[in-house]
Parts: structure tokens; sequence; C-alpha cells
């Protein structure tokens, strides 16, 4: 077994009202920064754990954000391997 | 009547909700959330606070508390489930009623009474009010925010699934009377079957006169007078 790190982003949907990314936007905005479209705001998720391969790994962590890291009818989520054995030292 | 109210840790509003259940009468009993019989009982509500302080999403970890298995079971035969606040928040993310609560538009914890208009009184937790009958509840969330896909949302008007909707005092819809931006003003809504209601509003805190208002009795009142009638 080997040891992966995984990165998993968890993004509102596109077209779903994001008030706080709304809020940063204003705050943007506000402190000079005009050119901005959009702000949306999601959240990243780090998990270490043990599989076979980066893509069991992958499998694994795609089965627990459809199961509960994120919510289907607001969320989209993104998985990726970060780190392996070696590069993880914490 | 027996009415079972979950505590989940985290829950705020189970002890009204007790009191609120037997002011009509009810035999009531807690279920902790790791109890996993529900024999018994005819009705479980899932009450208001901040189940594992709204962790990942509000309800996104009571849900898989050991007692859900057995609530959707529960309701699956068609047990009356009460969900309000944070319950309905739980029931969204079980699946057993449709769609999503996400952050209110205002971005604030909104504390405070609101108008509703009951528009679906064909259900065991309306049946004592009148149809278009103005309400005044508290609600009190940072994420009541309903949100659904323009689809479901034709389905839920197409079947009378919107039980309550966010009014003006005058009961209009209008986006100042709709505390968190939902969907549809949707403030309270049912499964299919009719047996499962989920609902930001408190009626559990609008009881007693001298606390403001009674507009909530009726759920209460409902429940008791379908669940009392059942001959077996």
């Amino acid at each position: 077994m080997n040891h992966f790190r995984m990165e998993i982003l968890v993004k509102p949907r596109p077209g779903l009202l994001d008030p706080e990314g709304k809020a940063i936007h204003h705050a943007l905005r506000s402190l000079g920064w005009t050119d901005i479209h959009d702000v949306r705001v999601g959240k990243a998720i780090y998990i270490d754990l043990e599989a076979e391969d980066s893509v069991t790994a992958l499998e694994t962590t795609e089965a627990m954000c459809r199961k509960i890291l994120a919510n289907p009818v607001t969320e989209d989520f993104e998985v990726s391997v970060v780190g392996d054995t070696e590069r993880i030292t914490a | 009547m027996r009415v079972g109210v979950v505590t989940f840790p985290g829950s705020n509003c189970d002890y009204d909700l007790y009191k609120a259940a037997q002011q009509v009468g009810a035999d009531v009993e807690f279920i902790w959330h790791r109890q996993k019989n529900l024999d018994g009982y005819d009705v479980v509500m899932l009450p208001g606070g901040f189940s594992y302080g709204d962790y990942l999403r509000a309800g996104a970890i009571a849900r898989i508390s050991p007692v859900m298995e057995d609530i959707v079971g529960f309701a699956e035969n068609g047990g009356p489930v009460l969900g309000i606040c944070n319950g309905f928040q739980i029931l969204c993310e079980a699946g057993l009623l449709p769609g999503a609560l996400i952050r209110n538009v205002s971005l604030r914890f909104e504390s405070r009474d609101v108008h509703m208009l009951v528009e679906q009184t064909e259900t065991p937790f309306t049946s004592e009010y009148q149809k278009g009958q103005i309400l005044r509840i508290p609600i009190a969330h940072g994420e009541g925010n309903y949100e659904a896909d323009g689809q479901l949302l034709e389905q839920l008007e197409a079947e009378g699934r919107i039980v309550f909707r966010y009014v003006n005092r005058g009961g209009e819809m209008t986006e100042e009377a709709n505390p968190n931006g939902s969907r549809n003003s949707i403030a309270g809504l049912t499964n299919e079957s009719g047996n499962v209601l989920g609902m930001m509003p408190h009626p559990e805190r609008a009881m007693e006169e001298v606390l403001g208002s009674v507009d909530g009795m009726g759920v209460f009142l409902s429940l008791a007078a379908n669940l009392s009638t059942v001959v077996l």
C-alpha cells in the first residue's frame, strides 16, 4: 500500500447564487479591483490515505465525494493526487 | 399520539419540540441519534440546532447518524416525519426531501418573526389550518435559502408540495418578505407522498400567546387530530 495526499475542490455549481462570492466581489471592487467579473467561493479538503495506486486512490476519494463530501444539488467536485509517500513529510 | 423527538449532538430545539408536542396531548420521548429502533412512534420530529456544528454542510453529518437509517424506513412506510430548521436541512441531506438549503442571500443569520402563507392543508401537518391563512412564526437560521433546479421547482408547484411560502403581512409574495432568498419563496415542502415535511420557520416557538404568537400550534394540533383518528 502507498500513501497518497488527495486534494478535493468543492465548488458551487455554475449558475447557483453564491452570496459569499458576491460579498467578496464587492469587497475586492471597493479595494480598487474593478475589472473582476465574478467571484465564486468553494472549499478545499485534503485527505491522506493508503491505496494500491493513484487510480484506486482517486476512485476511493471520488466515492467519498459522491457519498458525503459534496452535495450534488449545489456543488461540483474535482479530485486530484497532490502528493505520494515520498513527498508527504508532514 | 406517541412522538419521538430526535436529539443529535448539537440539536438545541429538542426541548421546545418536546414541550410543543406535549402541549397538544402527545406522549413524547427523546430519541438519541444512536438509537436504532423506532417501533411504537406515530411521528418522528427532527429539531433545529447545529448538529455537528454544521461542519461540512448543515445536516450533512447528522444524516449518517445511526437513527437516520430507521427514519428513512419509517418515512418510506408512510410514517409522518417533521423536520424543522436544522431538521429540514438533515431531511434534504438524507434525500427524504429534494433540493438543498444554502447560505442566506443576506449572508446573515436571520433571527426574527416572518409571515408565511399556508398553501397546502391536505397534509397530516396542516389540516387544522385554513388554506390561505397567514401565520406569524419565528425563524432563526443562517442556511435557509432553498435551492432546487427549475424542473424540480415546476414539479413541486404542479404537485402542490409547497406547504408554506414566505409572504408579507398582507399575504403577498415579495422579495423583501423572503428572509433568505429561497426559490419561489419556499418556507416548507413535503415529499411526494406528503408524509415528510421540512420547514425553516419554528412553529414550536409560536405556541404561547405570552411569547408573541400561537400560530405554530396548528402543526401540532393537525398531527394530533390526524393520528388520534387512526383506528387499528
